[in-house]
């Protein structure tokens, strides 16, 4: 199995350790629970070391991804500035979802997903060939995401000062580096914060300088919970290949407009918006007793109109949450399935929680 | 490093037993068992006045990770429950073998008692389930 820079430090802290992936990951330190709450309330620490960082340079590389990728580079003119985007096949399925951050016109990063980053570089390197792009995979970078209502002003200062200062003041969904460092303000939790890359070998420092602020560690089942509340896609789970992003809420993540860019993808989901019928994208929450999980089947008396494709509980409204595929016309009246039983659930907007308070 | 209290015994479905030597006993689940299932959020118990047999379901318990069922390792009638799990369902997390117990049973076998392992047996099956 694969283990990131911090693997010995995580097991220090006694650690529960997962296979997720190929990866040896902390699913939690003691309770995930109460490391979802440290976000929510204070400041928490996760090592994403197995995500993938990966430069792209060269002089065409804002026309190239202008053509890869489903949202639009050009919205990105400040530099720092970063832009959630999928990356469709030409069926318009979804290949991954991804952040990219604009730095100069020769040089944009990527962050991509663990799991598919090895499919996401053969992609790129593929569709890059008429335009001389340079791509460089930063294996050479660990990367720990800092996320919470206190989690800048703890991070700040343990950056280098010039660092800190261009952090300090970053906007939200921009990013500042200072040689292999680099700071993101963004995160997958709904907090504030940052997420910071680093060259590996002075991860491990960061990560105790971090633990000895007071921030507190937290595993993959936290991250799970937060993004969850915070209406956030998981890849893998709430799309894939097979669905596009109309049919997982993230209509909102493409721009078809300029109707002259030509993103790989564009013509299929064309297709599909003008044949319509598409199945939506919607939150549940379960008012009773009980926990929703992926792949639960959901029913309007005995009709199959869906399915959750992202369930859990949530801690901030201490009640079961969930994002669901359903059939367009279901309003109101659906049921889970759980276990042989059929519970009611209620259809709701995302995200679950903002600000760390619960919506509902 | 589990914790398995030598006065008490225990099933390899990972419940303890406390023999409370009037004919009833105090069942619960074991630390290594909490541990596999990460943060509780939901404890369903039998009812006061079922009878169950040993080996049958005695109730779920849902965490964070997924559902599961526990059993009971012996006969008899179920006398109480500890309501105090419906809203504080971590205290099994917290407290496996005191606060966070789950029911109590009349006996209607002791001799069931038997059949269940002492903590060097159940420590075996813990060390068996940690490789």
């Amino acid at each position: 199995m694969k283990k990131t820079v911090l693997n010995a430090e995580h097991r220090n802290l006694g650690a529960r350790m997962v296979p997720f992936g190929d990866w040896d990951m902390p699913v939690n330190y003691g309770s995930q629970i109460e490391e979802h709450h440290a976000v929510r309330n204070k400041a928490g620490m996760f090592d994403v070391s197995h995500m993938q960082a990966v430069d792209l340079r060269g002089a065409k590389v804002r026309e190239f991804l202008r053509h890869l990728l489903a949202n639009d580079v050009q919205k990105l003119q400040n530099s720092g500035k970063a832009l959630y985007s999928c990356m469709l096949n030409e069926l318009g399925g979804v290949i991954d979802d991804l952040i990219v951050y604009f730095m100069t016109e020769d040089w944009f990063r990527m962050v991509v997903n663990a799991g598919t980053a090895e499919k996401d570089i053969a992609w790129m390197t593929k569709q890059a060939a008429e335009f001389d792009i340079d791509i460089n995979v930063r294996d050479d970078l660990a990367m720990i995401a800092v996320q919470g209502p206190e989690a800048r002003q703890m991070a700040l200062p343990l950056l280098s000062d010039e660092l800190s200062s261009a952090a300090a003041q970053l906007k939200i969904f921009s990013a500042a580096s200072s040689g292999d460092w680099f700071v993101g303000r963004t995160g997958y939790t709904g907090e504030d914060g940052f997420e910071v890359l680093m060259p590996k070998d002075q991860a491990a420092d960061f990560w105790n300088k971090l633990l000895n602020a007071g921030v507190q560690p937290c595993g993959l089942g936290a991250r799970d919970t937060l993004r969850l509340e915070a209406g956030m896609n998981l890849y893998g789970s709430d799309m894939d290949e097979q669905v596009s992003p109309l049919e997982a809420g993230l209509k909102w993540t493409l721009a078809l407009e300029p109707a002259e860019r030509n993103f790989i993808g564009r013509q299929a989901l064309e297709n599909k918006l003008a044949e319509g019928n598409l199945k939506k994208f919607v939150g549940l929450i379960l008012q009773g007793r009980g926990v929703l999980r992926d792949h639960q089947q959901l029913f309007i008396n005995d009709r199959q109109v869906g399915e959750i494709t992202s369930g859990g509980f949530s801690p901030t409204l201490n009640k079961a949450i969930a994002f669901a595929r359903i059939e367009a016309d279901v309003d109101s009246d659906l049921s889970v399935d759980i276990r042989g039983k059929k519970l009611p659930v209620d259809i709701v907007k995302l995200p679950f929680a903002r600000n760390g308070k619960a919506l509902y | 490093m589990s914790n398995i209290p030598d006065d008490l015994m225990y099933t390899d479905s990972h419940e303890w037993v406390r023999d409370e030597g009037d004919n009833t006993a105090t069942i619960g689940i074991t630390d290594h068992a909490q541990d596999l299932l990460g943060d509780l959020v939901y404890v369903e118990m039998p009812d006061v006045g079922d009878n169950l047999d040993a080996g049958a379901e005695a109730g779920v318990l849902e965490s964070v990770k997924a559902a599961s069922d526990y059993y009971s390792p012996l006969s008899g009638e179920v006398i109480e429950v500890n309501e105090d799990l419906n809203d504080s369902p971590e205290t099994i997390n917290e407290q496996p073998y005191d606060a966070g117990w789950l029911y109590k049973i009349r006996m209607t076998d002791a001799g069931e008692l038997d059949n269940l392992l002492n903590a060097e047996g159940y420590a075996a099956v813990v060390e068996a389930d940690d490789h």
